[in-house]
């Protein structure tokens, strides 16, 4: 088990400087996601949040290697410097025991929509490389669009809550089982919340031979409209009230890493962001039902997958 | 050994493939370039090339894997047509603005809509702007020897820009031509080794690529880009003689075919430049002092040799296998009027677009050409600036 304060010890790998918003979760999840390695590491980082903030020429808060091409394309890219660099290897112009690691990473704008075609290529491929997902439910680099993670129910730009509208009307797309059918080594779920867990998935991604994929909850005070302090409290409600288990499936076995004691209600998750207010409205309480019974029926799943 | 082979233009491409071993090929199939990827699939199943080679799951990926590969620090080659080049087209200015020395083969093919398999110029001429060098090609013969010479020009520290070289689709690409296939050792040595410039997999440099650039300096950075594809055309020559000198076949920017003396003068890229000179034989022969003109490279644009080639000519003809809609002319005739415009001679320059969708393009109708050329240089005057070749109207 990694302590704490070892961890902190270590080198960042995504230092200070960067423009991120106060209360982002981004830096919080790559600050762990980055430390699960000892090996160099090359990153491709997909157009969005992080890339904008971490890399404005002439300064960059990457203490690794880094590249971005576009906003479609991380997955393809990390892949095409992995294939280089077997290349290289077998042509022996690199040494056989060089190591190094490979990460794509990009938000749900990049991943879950945009650059889900690329991702699904490059894994279905077997690349050996690890991608992350910090997930935030919108464009939130473009200021708070939809996009198919945002939740049933929250009003974001281009989804918005108004007198004849309860913001989104369609469920989020279930994207860490998309990658779970791709029947790759290693997918999981994760949230910043429980950055022991966090750790431990990132190190097994990285050290596990083959692609692996981790979808991280990623807290946004900007888009969900919360106080920018309790963004890692936000992530905790979201995993007890199932509404964001945290889970893993190696070689197409499931296993639930973190059971709550008790079952929130979905409301507790939803009520302190803005994004969901209006679902707090007479008129709305249809979309609150819906939502937990959209909970439930996943978790219900979830832990019949577990059971197998 | 050089031996006379006969191949196909997909098969003498996947054959310089297999003598260069790159270090990765990224492709994914399109009619009419799939028996490239197809073969080179097979060179390296047969243990033929040592090179990594990756099939993605579309063009914009396979150019995104190309991206991801040069960057890391190696030679990279890919081959794509029509609408993959396409779907490339955002990963084609990425290539060119991270400087990445990629090459690609085109087997050029009509755009949707309507959707057709065929040959013509739409595909690279719609990527004429994207900062990559291109050089045509008349024949197998010369797709061979193009694509090899087309990796020293790319990977020259002075220019490393990434380059195409097109080849008729169909035309070129699936008509067999007896060709001199050179020495593999002789290949591999006039290629030469890859020199990485920053590349990512030396990670005891912690680099940043692509990082965001706004208005303090974009424009510096873009203008450092202009800068490799205007430092090419030394380079293009150079490697051009040098592989004359070294295999028999030299080349530059553009052939001249019976021009010393021509009034008239036919510009025509590619395969149908064959039939052209077909034509100006016989056009010769009927004492009309004809020529043709078939560049090369389109990007960089030769503009002041072609100009100074057409010069003395009393009119011209340029054909265009594309079309602009809306432009003054296709392509090929916009730059070739424009290189002429400071010329004290001014000739008279027309357009004929032909052969979209690989309509055919024969003697008799470069021979009409021939004759609108005469009567221009007669009459002093243009009756049609910009019309069609071989269309129903």
């Amino acid at each position: 088990m990694a302590k704490l304060k070892d961890l902190a010890k270590m080198e960042d790998r995504l230092v200070a400087g960067h423009g991120m918003c106060l209360g982002c979760g981004i830096p919080i999840i790559f600050k762990i996601v980055l430390r699960a390695t000892e090996d160099p590491l090359i990153v491709a980082n997909a157009t969005g949040c992080l890339e904008v903030c971490t890399t404005i020429f002439p300064r960059t808060a990457w203490n690794v290697t880094w590249v971005h091409s576009a906003f479609e394309n991380a997955a393809a890219t990390i892949a095409g410097v992995e294939a280089m660099f077997k290349a290289l290897k077998k042509k022996g112009k690199i040494p056989q025991d060089k190591k190094i690691k490979f990460l794509g990473v990009g938000g749900d704008g990049g991943t879950y929509d945009i650059g889900l075609q690329a991702l699904s290529g490059a894994v279905e491929r077997g690349h050996d490389i690890v991608y992350v997902c910090y997930d935030n439910n919108a464009y939130a680099n473009t200021g708070g669009q939809r996009s198919s993670a945002t939740p049933m129910g929250a009003s974001a730009t281009t989804s918005p809550a108004g007198e004849k509208s309860p913001g989104k009307i369609q469920p989020r797309k279930d994207l860490t089982r998309v990658l779970v059918a791709h029947k790759i080594p290693y997918v999981a779920q994760a949230s910043p919340a429980r950055w022991q867990d966090l750790y431990n998935k990132a190190k097994k991604a990285f050290e596990i031979e083959g692609p692996a994929f981790l979808n991280v909850l990623c807290p946004c005070p900007t888009e969900w409209k919360y106080e920018e302090s309790k963004g890692i409290k936000m992530t905790q409600m979201a995993t007890d009230t199932c509404f964001w288990p945290l889970y893993e499936v190696e070689n197409g076995k499931y296993k639930i890493n973190y059971k709550p004691k008790e079952k929130k209600p979905v409301l507790e998750w939803l009520k302190p962001q803005g994004r969901f207010r209006h679902l707090f409205k007479e008129e709305n309480a249809w979309m609150l039902e819906a939502i937990q019974k959209d909970v439930d029926r996943d978790w219900e799943e979830l832990n019949k997958f577990a059971a197998l | 050994m050089s031996v006379l082979k006969p191949l196909n233009g997909n098969q003498t491409i996947a054959e310089a493939v297999r003598q260069i071993d790159p270090d990765v090929m990224a492709a994914y199939p399109i009619t009419p370039s799939t028996a490239i990827v197809e073969t080179i699939a097979q060179f390296k199943a047969d243990g033929l090339i040592k090179g990594e080679f990756v099939c993605p799951e579309s063009e914009h990926s396979a150019m995104s894997v190309c991206i991801g590969a040069a960057s890391a620090g190696g030679r990279v080659m890919t081959a794509t047509a029509s609408q993959g080049l396409a779907l490339m087209w955002e990963m084609l200015y990425i290539a060119s603005g991270l400087r990445l020395p990629i090459v690609a083969a085109i087997a050029n093919r009509s755009l949707s809509a309507p959707i057709n398999i065929h040959g013509d110029h739409s595909d690279t001429m719609g990527a004429r702007d994207s900062g990559w060098i291109q050089i045509y090609s008349e024949n197998c013969q010369e797709a061979y020897d193009n694509f090899i010479q087309a990796f020293r020009i790319a990977e020259h520290l002075d220019v490393r820009t990434p380059v195409l070289v097109g080849l008729d689709g169909f035309i070129i690409s699936h008509s067999v031509e007896v060709i001199q296939v050179e020495d593999d050792d002789e290949v591999k040595h006039f290629v030469g080794e890859y020199k990485p410039v920053f590349p990512l997999l030396d990670t005891s440099r912690k680099i940043t690529v692509g990082p965001i650039d706004f208005t303090d300096y974009y424009f510096e950075h873009k203008r450092g880009q202009i800068e490799g594809i205007e430092n090419s055309p030394r380079v293009i020559e150079e490697v051009g003689k040098e592989f004359g000198k070294k295999f028999g076949r030299s080349y530059g920017f553009f052939e001249e075919y019976r021009m010393e003396d021509a009034e008239l003068c036919i510009v025509v890229m590619s395969s149908a430049a064959g039939t052209g000179k077909d034509a100006v034989d016989e056009l010769r022969e009927e004492g009309i002092k004809i020529g043709l003109l078939k560049p090369r490279v389109f990007r960089p644009f030769p503009y002041e040799k072609i100009a100074e080639a057409l010069r003395k000519a009393k009119a011209v003809a340029v054909l265009d296998r594309s079309s602009s809609p809306g432009a003054f002319g296709a392509p090929l005739f916009t730059e070739i009027r424009s290189a002429l415009y400071d010329s004290s001679l001014h000739p008279k320059v027309v357009n004929y677009v032909y052969g979209l969708g690989g309509r055919d393009i024969k003697v008799e109708h470069f021979k009409e050409v021939g004759a609108k050329l005469k009567k221009i240089a007669e009459t002093g005057k243009i009756e049609e600036m910009c019309g069609y070749l071989n269309l129903r109207e």
